[in-house]
């Protein structure tokens, strides 16, 4: 118990301080996050610039604040297609067990998981060209197996329980029970995936900004820092560590926190980590 | 001096007192029941013996096997001590095998971990094991799997695992509970067996006093973790001294006292009602198989009366209760309330469904712990044009609880915060509330403790003084049946074998399969009960 | 088993063909003719129609689809809009670099893995087991490619024990081509290997509460024999499952790590492809990985009937 209260309120500090960071960056920042100052780039961090600066002199916390709006709003949105997307399509699969619709639900499922979330990108990045939508769009399309498995799993283990027996006896309709007997049973469950999830898109989003398929400038995004810092983490290796324990720290805090509620919750949830 | 002697044994876990200096003794060649309830702490105590204990249990007192204290044998010789010196049986013959290894090498492994004999032997020893529990490798040949055995079969190879080496001692933990009669008197018969057979002494967890009164040689009744009675079968059988051993016994041949039921007319019609389940294909481009689950059944249910349906697991009895609530349609036959179809096309018929209420098996997977007592109640009000609001849904709401034994207070409290009992109190308080024509009780007391079950069964004869209830008691457990029913299906491989008056059937079974089921079923002799 | 092999053999090839023509129609519907782009915006009209007759695309596009998958049959990918080379040979070169670097990782992080989830398993709660969970937990927060920059700092700048970035080939043999994988290798495994010591440890920790393993210890198992020898082959069931989904994580984050590395591998291929609108290139080099992707799960799913005998006798 104490190891998920400590879990908990570490990874929700973790958590609550990037949104903040990330909140705050609406009314203020340190500096203008674009305000060039070419004679003092590269600067070590320091009580001038706390992060220090990047090669065109850019305060690098006022960056990585305003990244942090990108790397949330990404992960966020995707997540949230997941959902609306992935929890109705596994409710359905399990209230129809065995039907077409289950089989084709499934099979759509099981393709899906063959496109990685890159994969995804790629294609839509040749098609459309690059930003920041396409990159929600490319981490959303991958969450939606994720959340409709999971959901799916839990609900057809409750299908089986004689709670749900004793409503069909009373009459209720499938999406009916569905509704008002499986999904809040599986809610808690959704609560834990969808915080893991909305790590995995925070990672999914540097990478897919670090190779260019994500946002575009001028856009901050803590996966472009890094990729401008590639050339020059030798010389000033602040540039690649600053992004890069902001990327950790906000993943390992989602994560811690998305154990905490997990132990706290229901310590037999089932959660798929990958 | 004892084979096996437990002196003072007491245990707590995390703090939390479990057993409270427990004594008894197990001679060679000799039986030992350990019985009581749920929460006694009888597996515990088996535990204990094998030092299988969970990680932050502590124990005080004195567990000596052959003279040697077993509480302060370290971890290594204890592990050279158990499956050589002590063999142990568990209650879940369908889990209790590893699913990935061969029956052959799981009893092997009892000997080779022991390096008892060269594989080779190893290999004849397990042969000669397996045939003695009756499977022998000629039928049974050592590369099956677990899964390709039923649960009567697998308790045969725990067994098996459990002999291999002959242990001076054996302990079987429920060993029979989740078997089916006729195979539990067949493992009961083998353990008997195997006992003259090998002079072993057998420790037997259970709590089925009938299993208890055939088996044993000597009794021990425990309760909230302490012993509370033992002695020699048939000394305590003719004179029990503690009033709990009394209670217990009479609790689980307790006989309830229905009204009479009225005169015969037609409410449920069964007619040659056939149920066909489609198997997963043997090919790939193979026709699609069915098995037949419920094989043209037909019977009647009158108003007012109360009838059982008995048989053992996967004879179709649950399929058939499925089918009668419109949970699932049928392929063949009808299925009449009142007249009036349960399914009327291909849609389960609601007009008829509200005449209808089940209770079921599991006090605890019944409701959905997220809800209240009266939100859980009063679901079946969904079937309903018309469902009572406000003032009137909080009198149906105590009434139904106060019918059942419970305050209408109760009405706002989640499930988590009754018993097992109470909670079988509430499912009867759903299927009341909305004074059904019929009440199916499929197993509803079997997951209850005897005192529970008894008191359940006390409520189940007011009710129908009460209501005039009509129901159909579908249950594996004859003594239960006989007791709550006025007239009784026997049912075998989806086919209705014999039907009659419950005694009569009972006292004259006619069919090979009811007599053969009655005579499997332990019956607790008439001894001693009543003398104070 | 045979039956199970080929019902899966089935699934394969129809999720297969599926893949196909999503990715198909999915470039179909991007704007803009391959050929004019090829040409320039001052293209002549017949020079333009000649291109479009070679390259086959005023072909109709069921047509167009059937000699794109028949040609994929028969090993010829088409021919570059960009480079007029085959694809097939452009694909070939690149994929000698991007598969050795997945399954050295894939390697590494089984390697690693099971040991660390099998330790922690057998030493639950104990401070071990709470290292190795903190490990882990910091390793599944890294991004991979950020993890491959600090190795490339610390192990190459710093220490000169590696070359910072390119390829050496397998010209000169299995060893300096290994070595030059090393370290994006590395990167890549660690952060996986951190998920799947984690999915291993708790596979143990449910198979520990399993029933057989009590059976076990009661034969006379020691604690670690039972883990071993009931608990490890039964834990493979969800192990196995998390190494099929990883290889595709693999394959997409390598082509991420071959831009820290300046590898020659796929992703370098399809980033270029993707600036000069080569779609050829990039339909092809994405059929590609979804293939591979079909592929290892159909060999994850012979392996689960290799090691539960209950899929091998039913359906």
């Amino acid at each position: 118990m104490s190891g998920a209260r400590r879990n908990l309120v570490l990874g929700g500090a973790l958590s609550a301080l990037v949104v903040l960071a990330a909140l705050v960056s609406f009314v203020w920042t340190p500096y203008d996050h674009t305000a060039l100052d070419i004679p003092g780039k590269l600067q070590p961090p320091g009580p001038e610039h706390w992060l220090g600066t990047d090669h065109f002199g850019r305060d690098m916390l006022s960056m990585i604040m305003v990244g942090a709006r990108t790397s949330i709003a990404v992960a966020l949105v995707a997540v949230g297609i997941g959902i609306t997307l992935g929890v109705p399509l596994g409710l359905a699969a399990a209230a129809l067990k065995g039907s077409w619709l289950d089989e084709v639900i499934m099979r759509g499922n099981d393709l899906i998981f063959a496109f990685p979330s890159l994969v995804i990108a790629i294609l839509i990045t040749a098609v459309f060209g690059a930003g920041a939508v396409n990159a929600i769009i490319a981490i959303g399309i991958f969450n939606i197996p994720v959340f409709a498995r999971i959901t799916r799993g839990a609900a057809l283990s409750l299908w089986q329980r004689e709670f749900i027996l004793a409503a069909r006896v009373s009459g209720k309709s499938a999406a009916r029970i569905s509704a008002e007997h499986i999904l809040p049973n599986v809610a808690n469950l959704l609560i834990v995936q969808g915080t893991i999830q909305f790590s995995l898109g925070i990672l999914a989003e540097a990478g897919l900004s670090y190779v260019g398929l994500g946002a575009q400038p001028p856009t901050p995004s803590w996966g472009r820092m890094l990729a401008d810092a590639q050339t020059m983490v030798s010389i000033a290796p602040h540039l690649a560590l600053v992004p890069g324990i902001a990327i950790v720290l906000t993943v390992l805090g989602l994560n811690l926190m998305g154990d905490g509620l997990r132990d706290w919750l229901d310590p037999r949830l089932r959660v798929a980590r990958t | 001096m004892s084979l096996l002697e437990i002196e003072n044994l007491t245990l707590s876990i995390g703090g939390i007192g479990i057993l409270d200096r427990v004594s008894l003794h197990v001679d060679a060649g000799e039986i030992v029941a350990v019985t009581g309830e749920s929460g006694s702490g009888k597996s515990m105590t088996a535990l204990a013996v094998m030092g299988l204990l969970p990680e932050r249990a502590s124990a005080t007192g004195r567990i000596a096997l052959d003279g040697r204290d077993l509480l302060t044998t370290p971890e290594p010789a204890m592990c050279a001590l158990r499956g050589r010196e002590i063999g142990m049986v568990f209650q879940e013959p369908m889990t209790a095998l590893n699913p990935v290894q061969t029956i052959g090498a799981q009893v092997m492994e009892t000997i080779l971990v022991h390096d008892a004999m060269p594989r080779a032997e190893a290999r004849a020893r397990a042969r000669e094991v397996l045939t003695r529990v009756g499977l022998p490798p000629e039928r049974f040949p050592l590369t099956r799997y677990p899964h390709e055995l039923s649960g009567g079969q697998r308790q045969r190879v725990v067994i098996a695992m459990a002999i291999a080496l002959r242990p001076k001692l054996l302990i079987a933990d429920e060993p029979t509970t989740a078997l089916d009669v006729t195979t539990q008197a067949q493992i009961l018969d083998l353990l008997k067996g195997l006992v003259d057979e090998f002079g072993m002494g057998l420790l037997m967890i259970t709590h089925d006093l009938a299993v208890v009164a055939g088996m044993a040689d000597r009794i021990v009744v425990m309760r909230h973790g302490a012993v509370v009675e033992t002695g020699e079968t048939r000394r305590l059988l003719a004179d029990m001294r503690h009033p709990y051993t009394r209670m217990l016994f009479e609790a689980s041949r307790h006989q309830v006292d229905l009204p009479a039921a009225p005169a015969p007319a037609p409410l449920l019609e069964v007619q040659d009602v056939v149920r066909d389940y489609r198997l997963p294909r043997t090919r790939l481009f193979a026709p699609v198989e069915h098995a037949r689950a419920v094989n043209h059944i037909s019977f009647t249910l009158n108003r007012g009366e109360r009838l059982g349906l008995v048989g053992e697991s996967g004879c179709g009895k649950s399929t058939l209760t499925r089918a009668i609530l419109g949970l699932d349609e049928v392929q063949g036959g009808s299925i009449r309330l009142d007249g009036e179809p349960v399914f009327t096309g291909h849609r389960p018929n609601l007009a008829v469904r509200r005449k209808m209420q089940v209770v079921f098996q599991d006090p605890f997977g019944s409701f959905n712990p997220r809800h209240r007592v009266d939100r859980l109640i009063t679901e079946p009000f969904h079937l309903l044009g018309d469902p009572p609001r406000g003032a009137a849904r909080d009198a149906a709401i105590a009434e139904a609880l106060t019918a059942v034994g419970l305050t209408p207070g109760d009405a706002r409290k989640y499930i988590h915060e009754f018993s097992g009992g109470q909670r079988q109190r509430i499912a009867i308080a759903r299927a009341l509330i909305i004074r059904p024509e019929l009440i199916l009780f499929d197993e509803a007391v079997s997951a209850l403790d005897v005192s529970v079950r008894a008191q359940i069964l006390d409520l189940l004869a007011e009710l129908c003084r009460a209501y005039e209830l009509t129901y159909l008691f579908i249950s594996h457990d004859l003594s239960v049946v006989r007791s709550v029913t006025d007239r009784v299906l026997v049912m075998q491989a989806g086919e209705i074998v014999e039907q009659g008056p419950t005694e009569q059937v009972f006292t004259d079974p006619q069919h090979p399969y009811t007599r053969k089921l009655i005579a499997a079923a332990p019956v607790l002799p008439e001894l001693g009960l009543g003398v104070a | 088993m045979l039956r199970y092999s080929l019902k899966r053999l089935l699934s394969l090839l129809v999720s297969l063909a599926v893949a196909s023509l999503v990715i198909f129609f999915v470039v179909e519907v991007a704007p803009g003719d391959p050929a004019s782009f090829m040409l320039g915006v001052n293209a002549q009209p017949d020079t333009l129609a000649a291109l479009r007759a070679e390259l086959g695309l005023d072909l109709p596009k069921w047509q167009r689809y059937l000699a794109w998958v028949g040609g994929m049959l028969t090993g010829d990918f088409g021919t570059s809009y960009t480079y007029r080379t085959p694809v097939a040979q452009m694909i070939a070169d690149r994929l000698w670099v991007s598969l050795p670097l997945a399954l050295y990782a894939l390697t590494l992080s089984t390697l690693i893995a099971f040991p660390a989830g099998i330790y922690a398993a057998a030493r639950r709660g104990k401070p071990g087991d709470m290292a190795v969970m903190g490990a882990t937990q910091l390793g599944v927060a890294l991004p991979n490619f950020w993890f491959a920059m600090m190795m490339v700092l610390v192990f190459a700048i710093n220490l000169r024990w590696f070359s910072a970035g390119g390829f050496a080939g397998w010209q000169d043999g299995l060893l300096p081509g290994l070595k030059s994988l090393t370290l994006p290798a590395i990167s890549l495994a660690l952060p996986q290997a951190a998920i799947l010591a984690r999915v291993m440890r708790s596979a143990l920790l449910d198979i520990l509460g399993e029933d057989f393993m009590r059976t076990a210890r009661a034969k006379g198992l020691t604690r670690r024999q039972a883990l071993w020898r009931h608990g490890v082959r039964n834990a493979l069931i969800p192990v196995l499952t998390i190494i099929g989904l990883q290889f595709s994580f693999l394959l997409a984050g390598a082509i991420i790590i071959e831009q820290v590395f300046y590898l020659p591998g796929l992703g370098r291929l399809v980033f270029r492809a993707i600036s000069s609108r080569d779609l050829i290139v990039v339909e092809s080099v994405v059929m590609l990985l979804v293939f591979a992707v079909i592929v290892v799960n159909f060999a994850v799913d012979l392996a689960y009937a290799a090691v539960d005998p209950r899929l091998r006798t039913r359906t």
